[in-house]
């Protein structure tokens, strides 16, 4: 099954690999990996979707808590969330096809954002079933779809649940450029560790 | 920069303006550090250069994976963390097995390398290589540190990581232009902040009371004794624990001397070679009480089979080993003996001897190992070795094994009493690691006697560390256990694959010569009435001595779990001059 998990990891080079060495070690496929910014300076906020039995959710959430980068992990796999996915679909298009795709386009709420002599560009953010939804259709379509670049899921938790991580950081939090890029920081509170121990004993 | 220093000061009050080479050093000095295993080179000849400045002591050894396996040896025998240096490329590739071994058996050390200068990393310049990316999967944590500021802190934060928590290898790699760049040093700014625990943690009242329930009931209940009681210093606790309840104590092999092995309540080892009898009790137990253990296949054999009857309590400062290998009723994630602190006032009492006298009733006859009094029938058996040696030191030496037969044997046959008493790579199975492990350990514990246990195979993958010993002018001793064969590979071909002794025949160089030519004295063993003499004269040498075994060829190490099998399949000892017998007693 896909286990989706929400990292906060030093902003820092190296990071990347040891999170990815991490699950390549335990021979799980990562499915997708989305790093960007936090809403905290030199915090990254990690997407990773990995391919593993039911049961390794907890391994790998105990394993991700070892590395010494990473401030807090959340499976948010069973928690009420948001997860998307953007995708931008090029796809062969001329004057004769341009209208059903902008049809299409429109019934999908992705939005045109190239136009050119022989092709379209289409963006769209959506769950993955939605964005699986209108590749299908696209080919059945008889659309050739040149070329499709995912970004693999995105995910938040619904309502006031926060990264408190970066909360606590505002009080205790890394005092120079050397703590923060050793990802010395306050860690999870005591609910987000409740959380971890039910997934630890849950299943 | 020599107005810092003079032998006097060695430490540099905050603010001195040091170079990055001296720091190194400075920081090492302020982490408590008084012995270094190293390898000069180009990256890293600025740290060697400064090194006279500093109270240090440099074991020049003979090969980086040699000083990595002292640093390990080190940090075994004292309890603290063994420090290594080397080179860039291949002085740090060299490291790799080194930091693998400590990786798989949580042991403290810190190895620094140097790294062609920052300005050209990247570049494929001489002698450099990619280490920090080679050695992320086999540590703990690594840096790769390319401004001087930036030493100190890592050092320190390497220091706190090697120690905290699960222990485990650091490697700290430290660019030339960073260790020539001159910087202000403030050795209290640069302290590590406060270790952050692993935030699954969790021993809460709901999973003691959980545990002293289980506890409670137990009829038949086992102490696995592992590693974690060593790392955490929790002997006292463990014997508490076993005594107060009247509970048998299976250890692991790198749990062996965790608890006194003449206690009357100590099974011996577990696994793959432990005794029937240990194994017999474990899968025939109601609970099994893991302590500071990992459940590894060497130990359960099958995992379908294992304990199928025993409820499990697994206390483990490592969340993501708990339910790893084997599914467990209760865990209490946190230090070993902490847990234990919080469990001992609360235990339900416990007279009941039977299951004791039931386990002592499954030894039967096979339970006496007094071979020291079998009738010399001849031959000179590795047992036979490895008991001696134990009579001989009084059980209060330092053994450090190599890894095959021999190990197993030592295993099997010293009685290790203390903690810390045995040294052996268990998780890894490296090859080579005993000689160097011995000169570390014999460096962190210069009164303790200390010897080498190891194969004729795997002596000769680092026996040049006898020049190491002999620069260092060592007292130790080396019992070379020589059948002639890679003998548990050889061992294997026997029960597994049709006797097809395809490349373990081994020719080995004449050891005694090989000694001498060290300078090390050596005699070579073939009677078992010259084993004790030979242990002797090497006690009374006072230097590096060297003796040579010349075993029985084609033994091999009973009883057995085959690889995958189940705990109580166990190959049984064949009629072999070291079965006893009601006859012998």
């Amino acid at each position: 099954m896909n286990h989706t998990f929400v990292a906060l990891v030093a902003d820092k080079p190296g990071v990347l690999t040891r999170v990815a060495s991490l699950l390549r070690r335990l021979n799980f496929n990562i499915v997708s990996l989305m790093v960007g910014r936090s809403e905290k300076a030199n915090v990254s906020r990690m997407t990773i979707v990995a391919e593993a039995p039911p049961a390794a959710a907890h391994r790998i959430t105990a394993a991700m808590y070892k590395l010494e980068e990473v401030l807090q992990v959340d499976n948010v796999g069973r928690r009420a969330c948001v997860i998307l996915e953007m995708a931008l679909i090029k796809v062969a298009a001329n004057a004769e096809t341009r209208s059903r795709l902008f049809e299409l386009a429109k019934i999908y709420r992705a939005r045109i954002v190239d136009l050119a002599p022989e092709s379209m560009m289409l963006e769209i953010t959506a769950g993955e079933s939605k964005i699986e939804g209108l590749l299908e259709l696209l080919q059945a379509d008889d659309h050739e779809v040149l070329e499709v670049s995912r970004s693999g899921r995105m995910a938040m938790r619904r309502g006031h649940h926060t990264s408190r991580v970066l909360e606590a950081l505002d009080d205790s939090g890394p005092q120079t450029d050397f703590d923060v890029s050793m990802g010395r920081a306050a860690g999870p509170t005591e609910e987000a560790q409740e959380e971890l121990h039910k997934d630890l004993l849950g299943d | 920069m020599g107005q810092i220093h003079n032998g006097s000061n060695p430490f540099p009050p905050a603010g001195s303006l040091l170079s990055g080479a001296e720091i190194i050093w400075a920081t090492l000095v302020g982490e408590g550090v008084r012995d270094v295993f190293g390898y000069p080179g180009g990256a890293i000849l600025p740290a060697y250069d400064a090194l006279r400045k500093f109270p240090i002591r440099h074991i020049l050894v003979r090969h980086e994976q040699g000083a990595t396996h002292m640093a390990d040896g080190y940090a075994r025998a004292s309890g603290g963390v063994g420090v290594a240096v080397a080179t860039s490329g291949p002085g740090a590739t060299n490291m790799v097995t080194g930091l693998a071994t400590a990786m798989l058996d949580s042991i403290p050390i810190v190895c620094i390398t140097g790294q062609v200068s920052s300005k050209v990393l990247g570049s494929d310049a001489f002698q450099e290589v990619d280490i920090t990316g080679i050695t992320l999967p086999i540590t703990k944590h690594n840096y790769l540190v390319t401004r001087a500021e930036d030493i100190a802190p890592a050092i320190r934060d390497a220091f706190q990581v090697a120690k905290s928590g699960r222990p485990g290898p650091v490697h700290v790699d430290i660019t030339k232009d960073a260790q020539q760049a001159i910087v202000a040093f403030d050795f209290e700014a640069a302290a590590a902040r406060p270790h952050r625990p692993h935030p699954m943690l969790r021993a809460t009242d709901e999973s003691f009371q959980a545990a002293l329930d289980l506890l409670a009931q137990a009829k038949r209940p086992v102490i696995l004794a592992g590693h974690g009681i060593l790392q955490s210093n929790a002997m006292r606790e463990v014997l508490d624990l076993a005594e107060r309840m009247h509970i048998p104590v299976a250890c692991t092999l790198l749990g062996l001397g965790a608890f006194p092995a003449s206690h009357p309540l100590n099974l011996g080892m577990m696994g793959m070679h432990g005794e029937t009898w240990v194994n017999q009790a474990i899968q025939q137990a109601d609970l099994l009480l893991a302590l500071g253990m990992r459940f590894d296949d060497r130990v359960t054999g099958s995992l379908k089979t294992y304990a199928q009857q025993a409820r499990k309590i697994h206390v483990e400062i490592d969340p993501s080993e708990i339910n790893k290998n084997v599914k467990v009723d209760v865990a209490l994630i946190g230090d070993l003996g902490a847990v234990l602190r919080m469990l001992l006032p609360s235990l339900p009492p416990r007279d009941d001897t039977s299951w004791i006298e039931e386990v002592n009733a499954m030894k039967g006859t096979a339970a006496v190992r007094d071979i020291q009094n079998l009738p010399d029938t001849g031959h000179l058996y590795a047992a036979h070795v490895v008991n001696d040696l134990w009579r001989q030191t009084g059980g209060n030496a330092i053994i450090v094994t190599d890894v095959g037969q021999h190990q197993m044997w030592e295993a099997q046959y010293y009685k290790h009493e203390h903690p810390r008493s045995l040294i052996t790579s268990g998780g890894l199975g490296t090859m080579g690691f005993a000689l160097p492990a011995a000169i570390g350990a014999k460096i962190a514990c210069p009164d303790k006697e200390v010897w080498v246990v190891a194969g004729d195979g795997g002596f000769q993958m680092t026996s040049p560390e006898l020049a190491t010993l002999m620069q260092e002018k060592l007292d130790l001793n080396i019992a070379i256990v020589n059948n002639g064969y890679l003998g548990m590979v050889r061992q294997w071909q026997e029960f597994f694959y049709e006797k097809n002794y395809q490349s373990t025949p081994l020719l080995s160089p004449d050891f005694v010569k090989l000694a001498d030519a060290f300078g090390l004295k050596a005699v070579a063993v073939r009677q078992r009435s010259e084993v004790i003499p030979a242990i002797k004269a090497a006690q009374k040498h006072g230097g590096g001595f060297l003796i040579d075994f010349q075993v029985e060829k084609e033994d091999s190490v009973y009883p057995m779990i085959p690889a995958g099998a189940a705990l109580h399949e166990m190959i049984q000892r064949p009629g072999n001059p070291l079965v006893e017998t009601a006859a012998d007693i």
